[in-house]
């Protein structure tokens, strides 16, 4: 476990936060510029001074009240910063080996492993000013996990590297969250990074943690709306590959009892899938239509009704556990006279669904 | 094509520029350190006190070396009696002289390249385990380099015509505190120092010249390696 709980005060800046973090896993501080995400994460690694208290995994790093503050020096937390800082002076292999030859015990993380995993062979003789951004950010979360960390702070790694380079990093995550199995905590303003990354999602603003929860209870919630951006307003679904049709490509996942076709790509029986259902993909009907293409019609009972700040209605319909959200519009709740508790049925489109498939577990 | 004592007068002014920028160096490195990152009271007057002889009359500086370290100053009295070492008036105090003087020059490269260190490099150096004086020597030194070099050439060619400072100090003696321009200025008060004086003031001209040359190829190579090219 990671137990936070402090406070930070900057200048007329004030951050406040208690969190219980499972470990290891990827936790995502998420909100929008300026919540306090980047200083909340600097101040686990020591690099800000709080008060309060940190411990990781039973190791007191801070602890205001008995007088405890580990020097960063000391903490064994790995930083990846968001411009990479990786020393000017020194070739790509010697930046690796920075903090490898200063840990103390033994190494969970070898050269030849990270270099492999991280595909940086051909980069080693190479300085810093020679790297694309990908690369940079690669040497960088090698350099931090060869110093054999006990928790790596990503901090918006991805934010200075355009959006199509952007695959050239993230797998890599993927990889060494799956190899090492070190917990992780992923600053990020990017939704959609936090939905393939997170396995839980701190919501952060103006200095407060507004929710902690996993992305699917997240997802539906109110608060995260708001702050993902209309276009990224929609249920996220931990499901995982129930059946498939070889002939025509789709495959079943299960939504609370009932189950959704969608484009499969190559995926497996008994795959875990986490779905991003966008809300404006999502069509209500009172009634079970005849004679459309839709392949997925699940019936689930209308929950809530949110005025959005658009003009907007985002509906959310329980089937089963589950949840989706349905964008609609004012007049069509009114012409079907949706009120909250009745009947519904949710239409998603096969095709729709394929845009949101992560594989985070 | 030179004579014996301008040789010497060569000889004597790499000598004298050389020891003193060796003897700067490690100070201009813990100065600028202290007036660029230290946090203590009265740090305005050690910025002005080191920036002291670039405004002052460089005999002004000599003369007042001379009351603090000459055989009767209070520092040089001790300084003879304790250890029997005296600096006014020999080369050692030639060296001082120069170093007083260069010194400003020294910090103020070496203080403008540890302005522009990013701290966020030391901070990435700290998260991977490294301690405030490992972090300097692996991190902070080898980035403050360039202006370590360009300090030092600068105060190695500033060093090499020192004059005001030096005569009051340590006096004209050949062959122990006479550098090139003291030696100039002695064949210009001679009536047949002439050629002399024009060979005196060619060395220097050389020795300049070469010291920019070097100064650009090297700053040249260091910004390349870094990047910033």
């Amino acid at each position: 476990m990671l137990d936070i709980d402090l406070r930070v005060t900057r200048d007329s800046f004030q951050l406040d936060a208690t969190l219980n973090i499972p470990t290891p896993s990827i936790t995502a501080l998420f909100g929008p510029s300026g919540a306090g995400k980047t200083t909340l994460a600097h101040a686990v690694a020591g690099l800000v001074p709080a008060c309060g208290r940190i411990t990781l995994d039973g190791v007191d790093l801070l602890d205001s009240k008995r007088g405890i503050n580990v020097p960063v020096e000391r903490r064994r937390i790995g930083c990846v910063f968001q411009d990479a800082r990786l020393f000017p002076h020194l070739r790509v292999s010697e930046n690796l080996l920075y903090g490898y030859r200063r840990h103390q015990g033994r190494a969970y993380a070898t050269t030849e492993d990270v270099i492999g995993l991280l595909g940086l062979e051909t980069l080693l003789d190479r300085r810093p000013h020679q790297l694309s951004g990908g690369e940079r950010q690669r040497v960088a979360l090698g350099r931090a996990l060869l110093a054999q960390p006990r928790l790596l702070v990503l901090d918006e790694p991805l934010a200075s590297i355009d959006r199509a380079r952007r695959d050239e990093v993230l797998p890599y995550l993927e990889v060494l969250r799956d190899r090492y199995q070190i917990p992780m905590l992923y600053v990020s303003h990017q939704y959609d990074e936090v939905l393939r990354l997170a396995a839980q999602v701190a919501l952060i603003d103006s200095g407060r943690i507004l929710a902690f929860d996993t992305p699917a209870a997240l997802s539906v919630s109110p608060e995260l709306r708001s702050r993902v951006g209309s276009a990224g307003v929609g249920a996220v679904i931990e499901t995982e590959v129930t059946a498939r049709d070889s002939s025509t490509g789709l495959i079943t996942v299960a939504l609370g009892d009932h189950s959704l076709r969608l484009q499969g790509g190559g995926d497996v029986l008994g795959t875990r899938l986490r779905l991003h259902i966008l809300a404006s993909e999502v069509i209500l009907a009172t009634e079970l239509p005849q004679g459309l293409s839709v392949r997925n019609a699940v019936a689930g009972i209308l929950e809530r009704l949110d005025d959005e700040s658009n003009g907007l209605i985002v509906a959310t319909i329980a089937v089963g556990n589950a949840r989706l959200l349905a964008r609609i519009t004012r007049s069509a709740v009114d012409d079907l006279a949706l009120t909250t508790g009745r009947q519904v049925w949710a239409l998603v489109k096969a095709a729709s669904l394929t845009l949101g498939v992560y594989r985070p577990l | 094509m030179f004579n014996a004592d301008e040789l010497e007068a060569l000889r004597l002014s790499i000598v004298v520029a050389t020891s003193s920028v060796l003897l700067t160096l490690p100070i201009s490195v813990l100065m600028s350190w202290l007036l660029v990152r230290g946090r203590f009271p009265g740090r305005w007057l050690v910025d002005a006190a080191v920036h002291l002889p670039l405004v002052l009359p460089p005999v002004v500086v000599g003369y007042g070396l001379l009351l603090l370290l000459g055989i009767r100053g209070p520092v040089g009295h001790w300084l003879y009696l304790s250890t029997g070492i005296r600096l006014a008036f020999t080369t050692s105090g030639a060296i001082i002289a120069t170093a007083v003087m260069t010194l400003p020059l020294m910090i103020r490269a070496v203080r403008l390249t540890l302005e522009g260190i990013d701290r966020g490099l030391e901070d990435a150096a700290r998260t991977l385990g490294a301690a405030p004086i490992d972090r300097f020597f692996t991190i902070t030194l080898p980035l403050m380099l360039p202006g370590i070099f360009a300090g030092a050439i600068t105060a190695f060619a500033a060093g090499l015509g020192e004059f005001g400072a030096v005569i009051t100090f340590a006096s004209n003696i050949p062959g122990e505190t006479r550098t090139l321009p003291l030696a100039l200025y002695t064949a210009l008060q001679s009536p047949t120092g002439d050629a002399s004086s024009l060979r005196l003031a060619a060395l220097s001209l050389g020795l300049g010249v070469m010291g920019l040359v070097a100064a650009e190829a090297l700053s040249l190579g260091m910004r390349r390696r870094l990047g910033r090219g």
